[in-house]
Formats: C-alpha cells, sequence, structure tokens
C-alpha cells in the first residue's frame, strides 16, 4: 500500500535518477551477477561484463522502464502492459530473480544517493519495485 | 565447513574494522523496523515505535541495534566456525525469542544498505557479494539449532 506522499516521493527519485539511468542500471546488474550468479544464464546473449555496450543499454531500459512506472503508479498494470507480454512468453525469467534485483537497485541507490536514502525513501521504493514485479509477473500463468 | 577466498577474508575484516558500530548497528535494526514494520511484533517492550521518526530516535532500538553488531563481531572473529560460535545464539532466538528466521534476512539486507551508504562506491559488487555470504552464513547458523 503506497500513501500519496510515498508516490511522490517515489516518482521525484526516479525523476532524478533517469539521467543517469545507465549508470545506477549497469550497477545495479554488476551487482546482482556477483552476488547471485545464477542470474547471469539469462544473459548469454549478451557480454555483460563491466563497462560493456550490452551491459549499459540493458542496465538503461530497466532503469527507464521503472521510471516510466513511477510516474503514475496507479496506472502500473496499464504502462507494464507490453513488457508483461514480454517477459511471460518470451523472457519467461523466473519471477523469485525479480526480487534479487530489487535488492540490489536498493543497494545502487545507498551508494549512490547515501544518507538521502533514508529509511523512509527506502521503504518506499521497497514497496514500489516489488508492486512493480508483481506486475510484471501478472501474464505468466 | 565453509570456505572463504581471501579476497572474502580480507574484505569482510576491513568492512568490520572501517564502520562504526555504534552507528551502523542501531541504523540497521531501526531500518528494519521501518521497512518492514512486521518485525515490530518482537519489540512489544520497546515502547513508541509509531512512525518512522519515533522508531530512529527510540534509545531501546539503539541499544539493541549495539548488540547485534556485538553478535556480528563475533562471527567476524570466528569465521571458521561460525556455526559453533552461535549455536548458543540460535538456541537463544529458537526456544526464547522464537523469532521466524525468516526475518534474519531482512535484518541482513538492511544492514547491507546501512553499509552500503556509508561506504559509498567503495562498496562494489565484488565487496556486496562477499558480506553478503558472510551474512548468509551468519544467518544459516542462526537457524541451526531451531527444531
Amino acid at each position: 500500500m503506497l500513501s500519496k506522499k510515498e508516490k511522490k516521493l517515489i516518482k521525484e527519485i526516479w525523476e532524478r535518477l533517469t539521467p543517469v539511468a545507465e549508470d545506477i542500471g549497469s550497477d545495479a546488474l554488476l551487482r546482482m551477477f556477483a552476488s547471485y550468479p545464477g542470474t547471469k544464464t539469462y544473459f548469454s546473449h549478451l557480454d555483460i561484463s563491466p563497462g560493456s555496450a550490452h551491459l549499459c543499454s540493458h542496465g538503461k531500459k530497466i532503469v527507464l522502464a521503472i521510471a516510466e512506472g513511477a510516474k503514475d503508479i496507479s496506472q502500473l498494470t496499464v504502462t507494464l502492459a507490453p513488457l508483461q507480454t514480454l517477459h511471460a512468453y518470451q523472457l519467461r525469467i523466473d519471477p523469485t530473480n525479480f526480487k534479487l534485483l530489487s535488492h540490489c537497485m536498493l543497494v545502487t541507490l545507498a551508494c549512490y544517493l547515501g544518507e538521502e536514502f533514508t529509511p523512509v525513501a527506502h521503504a518506499a521504493i521497497d514497496k514500489y519495485l516489488s508492486a512493480f514485479a508483481a506486475v510484471l509477473s501478472e501474464k505468466y500463468r | 565447513m565453509v570456505e572463504w577466498t581471501d579476497f572474502e577474508r580480507a574484505t569482510i575484516q576491513e568492512i568490520f574494522s572501517k564502520i562504526d558500530s555504534g552507528v551502523v548497528g542501531p541504523a540497521a535494526l531501526s531500518r528494519c523496523l521501518i521497512v518492514y514494520p512486521w518485525t515490530q511484533r518482537y519489540f512489544g517492550s520497546f515502547g513508541n515505535l509509531y512512525n518512522a521518526a519515533a522508531i530512529t530516535s527510540n534509545p531501546k532500538v539503539a541499544a539493541h541495534g549495539k548488540v547485534v553488531i556485538g553478535g556480528l563481531e563475533q562471527a567476524v572473529k570466528n569465521m571458521d566456525d561460525i556455526k559453533t560460535t552461535y549455536k548458543d545464539l540460535s538456541v537463544l532466538h529458537s526456544d526464547k525469542l522464537r523469532v521466524d528466521p525468516d526475518n534474519f534476512n531482512l535484518l541482513a539486507d538492511c544492514l547491507t544498505i546501512v553499509v552500503a551508504s556509508q561506504m559509498g562506491q567503495a562498496f562494489t559488487p565484488d565487496v556486496q557479494a562477499a558480506f553478503q555470504k558472510f551474512l548468509a552464513v551468519v544467518v544459516a547458523s542462526l537457524r541451526k539449532q531451531y527444531h
């Protein structure tokens, strides 16, 4: 359950992160690959070494999608409809992995935002990322 | 037996020598109580946990946060046998405190985030992986005596 205040905070934070989407996204992915090596199995067709073009563009894609969803959280199912189809029928990433990336995204934000990543901001974004992941996996079955 | 690489061993020692345990413990515990409010169920005697501000300034939370970090420091000193080091702690959490062990992961995640925000860019993906491996061993050791 996200309060109005939390939705506003989430929207603001992701708006600020949009210009550095590539840095944030690739950092989160690298963290996930390092801590949870099983996640690399989904990327055998890409070069995911630090600084690679694939890693940067993929990281950017993910962060921009999260930022787009943050603009109007009440419309998440509408905004994510095409991505729902993609993940359910093509990518078929096991949804437990969404939690792993979400956690690493939070760590990236903690490193990037430092003191500003307050417990309240952390809680709001954690809730948002859970909701995002839940919507993303809606078409799985 | 857990196998630690030289990098992992050095990383864990370095993290715990660098962080201010008086700050990190309280910050991690209060963050856990704020981000995962259901964890407050174990802290009924701690007084005012009504909102984030109350939790952050609660002296009992702060004191307990220091106790938790003290426990972790024991694990750091005994990295090659955390299981044995934590035997009594595990029994305590299982039989007396009756904490659902899934909560250990929640606190571990909050600890990771607090250390990350303290260390900033120095908390690289490899450092994070080592730290999370350490916390995973700690959590597994705490779960060991549950029956």
